[in-house]
């Protein structure tokens, strides 16, 4: 899959309560988290954000609570992917199994500057900073994620688990 | 004969089916119990419905409203709705009702739900309490729960063992509360990130269980997926009163290999505060003195149990919190409650002039029962102090223990209980 868009370049430790405020909690509706994501990090990032725009931030992006509202939020604000040089474990699930390609490229994050425009290659690893003319090869995730994430999702790959033992 | 592993991969393997297994490996295991709460479950339970196959066992599945309940507004209402209506839908028997409620971390280790050696997940990143009592519990989001109320199995990566060696005696007035916080002022919030934590050494064989849960609770503030403590007579005399059916317990082989062995002199951690906005921003509380307060909290699945009332009502006995300052207690379970009656520690809370709530996490994660105005201050006794987290984007939260929390509330300012003398 190939994403392209503007990025948003984020610090260290961008946490889940940033992401989107438990004050939303009262709902799991992608829209309305959508509406409030990111919005005590970055005040403006809701009517600036477009539709393929990219999240790049520095390491334990995703820290704090286990809330897959979070990496909703992502998806739904139209964010295509998001490139960090770590991951929190916990959100780093999450987003495989709710389908938010993630890509963990600590050399991208150094090179790519905020509102560049930036090109991702999901299926390959390469990263492309447009503005910039260079290329990064972000860490293939190993078989057994990359099977969930091309099963369509944990669901998806459940469904098809529990079909086989039936059949 | 196999490799010699750390406690995380004993539980880890025993539960996969397998002799021995490595950091790193994916595996899928069968799980003890799956968790979760008003916020994540309704999300969770969506995933039930599409797999269409019900649940897997109807035992074994926690569902727990302490976030948002007694439901704070019409939205809440809904989503524990939910929440109320599928457990009875599929005769859930650990359903808790508002009423019979605890916050979860703390309700499910005193009801003897969760014993040594399960492998549970949880949709909520406080799931690694259980490790206090030798559980391999996580934290999960709400898909992978779901997964796991329908099929009774998750995978894992097998984590790499991060070993803390905490050895002495803790300096006066120093409680678990102040180990987790210096561990993760030393090693940073994403110091453990993968990796599972044990702890070991003289300080955490003298510590109580509740302290115990206290540490295990914290391992995710440093990205940790577990926090483990071996069983030891302590954990059993505990268990015995609570749970009552049979438990494995798991003991790290003596050569086990570790990512990392951290050796830590408990004369070393005095009592701690960690300033906003990280867990791993943490000051000793005698060089925080000059930090006024408009709000102490001493409740949460991390400081909500007895032994943390009995702490706070000792600081708090025959004194007034100051009135520049809001004081909210928060026992953490229904039995916590009534134990405080009991002892006379709800005279005590009342007295002092403390609000004294219902059990919720409700103030913790900003969700009501004690939000933070623009620019206020708030000494917790919670877990997490991120931008925003107790209410205005500009508000701050300072992590304590509940001993300190309540000396704060006293002096309006942060405090060691002896200041007050």
């Amino acid at each position: 899959m190939q994403f392209k868009g503007n990025a948003f370049r984020y610090g260290r430790d961008v946490d889940t309560d940033v992401i989107i405020p438990a004050r939303y909690l009262n709902t799991s509706d992608p829209a309305q988290l959508a509406a409030h994501c990111l919005e005590d990090l970055d005040a403006t990032f809701r009517e600036r954000v477009r539709p393929g725009d990219v999240i790049v931030a520095e390491e334990n992006f995703g820290c704090g609570s286990s809330r897959e509202h979070a990496p909703v939020a992502i998806k739904a604000a139209g964010v295509s992917v998001v490139i960090a040089k770590s991951f929190a474990r916990i959100f780093y699930r999450n987003a495989i199994n709710i389908g938010l390609p993630i890509i963990e490229c600590p050399e991208a994050v150094d090179a790519i500057a905020d509102g560049d425009v930036v090109s991702v290659d999901a299926d390959t690893g390469v990263v492309r900073d447009e503005t910039s003319g260079e290329s990064f090869q972000a860490q293939p995730f190993p078989p057994f994620i990359q099977e969930i994430i091309n099963e369509g999702g944990l669901v998806a790959r459940t469904r098809k688990l529990l079909a086989e033992r039936e059949a | 004969m196999t490799r010699p592993m750390t406690m995380a991969e004993k539980i880890l393997a025993d539960h996969a089916g397998l002799d021995e297994v490595v950091p790193g490996q994916l595996i899928e295991c069968d799980l003890d119990g799956v968790l979760a709460n008003d916020i994540t479950a309704p999300i969770a339970i969506k995933t039930v419905r599409e797999l269409g196959a019900g649940v897997w066992d109807r035992e074994r599945i926690f569902l727990v409203p302490d976030h948002y309940s007694p439901n704070k507004d019409i939205k809440s209402a809904e989503q524990t709705k939910v929440t109320r209506d599928f457990a009875h839908e599929m005769g859930i028997t650990h359903y808790f009702e508002q009423g019979c409620m605890g916050i979860e971390h703390a309700l499910l280790p005193e009801k003897g739900i969760v014993g040594p050696g399960d492998l549970v997940i949880g949709a909520d990143s406080h799931t690694c309490t259980y490790g206090g009592i030798g559980a391999f519990s996580t934290g999960v989001g709400s898909t992978d729960a779901g997964v796991g109320m329908a099929t009774g199995r998750a995978w894992f990566k097998v984590p790499e063992t991060i070993r803390f060696e905490i050895d002495g005696e803790l300096p006066a007035g120093a409680s678990a509360k102040d180990v987790i916080l210096y561990v993760i002022g030393k090693i940073g919030v994403d110091g453990a990130l993968y990796c599972a934590m044990e702890f070991a050494g003289s300080t955490v064989d003298s510590l109580s269980v509740e302290g115990r849960l206290t540490i295990a609770n914290m391992a995710i503030e440093a990205g940790g997926k577990a926090g483990l403590f071996e069983v030891d007579d302590v954990a059993r005399a505990w268990l015995e009163r609570r749970c009552e059916r049979p438990y494995k317990e798991y003991h790290a082989d003596a050569d086990a290999s570790y990512k990392k062995v951290i050796h830590i002199d408990a004369a070393d951690i005095v009592p701690q505060v960690s300033w906003p906005h990280l867990p791993s921003n943490t000051h000793p509380v005698a060089e925080s003195r000059h930090i006024t307060i408009d709000q102490a909290v001493i409740g949460s699945c991390t400081n909500g149990r007895i032994e943390d009332m009995r702490a706070a009502a000792d600081v708090l006995r025959g004194r007034t919190v100051d009135p520049s300052v809001r004081c909210i207690v928060i026992p953490a379970t229904q039995g916590v409650w009534l134990q405080c009656v009991h002892e006379g520690l709800m005279d005590v809370f009342i007295d002092a002039h403390c609000v004294v709530s219902t059990p919720t996490c409700g103030p913790c994660l900003g969700g009501y029962m004690g939000i933070l105005a623009a620019g206020e201050r708030c000494v917790s006794s919670t877990n997490r102090n991120f931008v925003g987290r107790m209410g205005d984007p500009t508000s701050e939260v300072y992590l304590a223990s509940p001993a300190v929390a309540a000396a704060s509330a006293v002096a309006g300012h942060i405090a060691l209980p002896d200041d007050l003398d």
